[in-house]
């Protein structure tokens, strides 16, 4: 196991906890009618997602899917432009045009979520083929859910990663249900890594998602291979504790099973590692807990304070000049 | 000064941009070590290698997706469909990633890229190899269409497409690949993308087409101007979307009299967005009903001879069409 610094761990801490309070924020705005349209909360999966992020190098790309909240507020962009682009406001990461499914920035090298499943994997694909056509050294981490293993966007964009020996750690956050279904009802293999053999792809690890340390260690390595030698398809087993989106009745599944996961909170687990390995108190883990939910509060605010776009927006970067 | 054929012109073109610019690179279906079913890009993969000349498994969603993400991080790809039928697996990427990429980043990432494909009837492909699809991108904001008639445009335009940092489709008349032949200069040259191209002067009726139709109209011109004496100017229509509206006025203001020729279906072709454009910008200037000669309404271009010729508007179908508009 890497030998982690104190202050990385409580940064990954505060991380997690921070993705959590915003999370928790937004259904609270979602219910007050302040953002609007589709939300997909990442409560439950904050280890999976503060593990890879970390995993990587400022020069390493990103792309995932549409439950993105977390991996960009683990990329490091900016929470009050996070909420404000939730609220819909011009100060917004997209200005307000694109809202919970579309956060992105350029200057992070997170290339963005995306709404429809698998549609970008063939991108993070088209990405990485600048490493290998310009020569440069860098790596794409390209996350999706177990659901999008299963559409032929998967299919043609990990075949030609094989074949042309992209630089592209593909990683399936595996909850266990694409929206209301089961994978076993949905995948022909349960074990979603198997199908790297048919690609002739290097199968990676099923990390246990529920575990930071263990997703960065996982991931770390993985993407230490495919920058130098080409793709690999691994797994972070995860869960999340809501429904897939705002308004999900969940009939898909039991109370008992997500009371079991509940039960193993990564936030609570990983507080409960870091003082058995003497690395911090339950008061540093308090303080940070407190200076997440006062940074939630004043995101809210700014994008509560912040104005709308405007009518002229609307036409604005249709084309390139 | 030489004479060649429209498909010598994209080669030329896609060579020249290759040769200019390094992130200019070529990918899709037999590209490479065949040189193209349709032999465009024949010779470039002895020239440049198998890195820039860019042979794909035969997965037209990944051709055109990869080639969005490596524009998106600054390579400029030119992406081959083999036929135009075969684009639809990539609809989604081109819709919803490329047209709306530069839009939904605030204009963080432009994607700079060329998808070129074949495409129209004529040949005996059949119904999966005859096909017009380019109302369907035409009406996407954030992409460009455009469809040359000449060798000239061809390389002229193709090397604009290249460097534009837009997502353009570019269709190429494959009925014309090798029949259609004209003038290119030797010196490097661009036709810009966006203006339409009055290709004959006339006074009595304007007739709008692009592509293989625009070629069948010159020689419909030149029989009705002999046989009958009226006098047809032409309007190529080349670049599709974004839509030259005051090009496509400017001769109607003279005329009054249209008849848009395509070879696409009728219905919710391209000809219908120029027929409203003149019906509610030029009403003043209306002097007789605006009329479109296009494919008729049915699912494909049938293979049988007979039936195929049924389907297409040819120089005599354009003629009738002219002569009976002149009589208005």
């Amino acid at each position: 196991m890497a030998d982690f610094k104190k202050a990385d761990l409580l940064d990954m801490y505060y991380d997690m906890v921070l993705i959590r309070r915003f999370e928790e924020r937004c259904a609270q705005l979602y219910q007050e009618g302040k953002i609007g349209g589709f939300l997909h909360l990442y409560i439950g999966q904050e280890a999976t997602g503060v593990g890879a992020v970390r995993a990587i190098r400022k020069e390493d790309h990103i792309f995932t899917a549409y439950r993105d909240h977390g991996i960009a507020i683990a990329r490091g962009l900016d929470i009050n432009a996070l909420m404000a682009e939730m609220l819909g406001k011009v100060t917004g990461v997209s200005k307000g045009k694109g809202g919970s499914m579309h956060l992105a920035s350029r200057e992070h090298n997170f290339w963005g979520g995306y709404a429809i499943v698998g549609g970008h994997l063939p991108l993070a694909a088209g990405v990485a083929l600048r490493a290998r056509y310009m020569e440069e050294d860098f790596g794409v981490l390209c996350l999706m859910g177990d659901g999008a293993t299963n559409i032929g966007y998967f299919h043609e964009s990990l075949d030609l990663s094989a074949v042309w020996d992209l630089p592209v750690v593909w990683l399936v956050e595996n909850n266990q249900y694409g929206m209301g279904t089961a994978v076993k009802r949905a995948s022909g293999v349960e074990e979603i890594v198997k199908k790297a053999q048919a690609y002739g792809m290097k199968e990676g690890p099923r990390c246990d998602g529920m575990d930071v340390i263990a997703t960065y260690e996982a991931v770390k390595e993985a993407m230490e291979y495919a920058r130098k030698n080409g793709p690999v398809l691994m797994e972070a087993l995860t869960y999340r504790f809501v429904g897939h989106s705002m308004g999900d009745p969940e009939r898909y599944r039991t109370k008992d099973e997500v009371r079991q996961y509940s039960e193993e909170d990564p936030i609570g687990k990983f507080g409960a590692y870091i003082k058995s390995k003497k690395k911090g108190t339950d008061a540093e883990l308090a303080e940070l807990d407190q200076k997440a939910a006062e940074a939630i509060e004043a995101a809210v605010q700014f994008a509560e304070e912040s104005p709308d776009p405007t009518f002229e927006s609307l036409f604005e970067d249709v084309y390139v000049d | 000064m030489r004479n060649i054929t429209l498909i010598d012109a994209v080669r030329e073109a896609m060579d020249e941009e290759l040769a200019r610019d390094q992130r200019v690179f070529i990918t899709g279906e037999d590209v490479g070590r065949r040189g193209g079913v349709f032999r465009a890009t024949m010779g470039l993969y002895e020239k440049y290698g198998p890195d820039r000349i860019v042979d794909s498994p035969l997965a037209e969603l990944s051709i055109v997706a990869i080639g969005i993400g490596a524009a998106m991080a600054g390579l400029r790809p030119i992406c081959e469909i083999q036929f135009a039928d075969f684009i639809h697996p990539a609809m989604n990427q081109i819709m919803n990633e490329a047209a709306k990429m530069y839009y939904r980043s605030n204009g963080a990432w432009p994607v700079p890229m060329t998808i070129r494909a074949p495409y129209g009837g004529g040949i005996s492909g059949g119904l999966y190899h005859s096909q017009s699809v380019e109302a369907l991108f035409a009406h996407i904001p954030g992409l460009k269409v455009v469809i040359p008639s000449t060798p000239y445009d061809a390389k002229g335009l193709l090397k604009s497409a290249v460097r534009d940092p837009n997502p353009v489709l570019f269709f190429e008349p494959k009925k014309g690949y090798r029949a259609i032949k004209g003038d290119i200069p030797d010196d490097d040259y661009t036709v810009p993308i966006g203006p339409v191209n009055v290709t004959k002067v006339g006074t009595d009726l304007t007739v709008y087409a692009y592509g293989m139709m625009a070629y069948y109209t010159l020689q419909a011109a030149q029989i009705v101007e002999q046989q009958d004496g009226i006098s047809v100017e032409v309007v190529d229509v080349r670049t599709l979307l974004p839509v030259d509206r005051t090009g496509i006025l400017t001769s109607f203001k003279k005329t009054g009299k249209a008849l848009i020729v395509y070879e696409d279906n009728l219905t919710m072709g391209y000809g219908a967005e120029i027929a409203a454009i003149l019906a509610s910008d030029g009403f003043e200037y209306m002097d007789g009903p605006i009329r479109r000669l296009a494919g008729p309404d049915v699912p494909g271009v049938p293979y049988s001879h007979p039936v195929q010729e049924a389907f297409m508007p040819s120089p005599q179908k354009i003629a009738d069409a002219i002569r009976d508009l002149a009589a208005y």
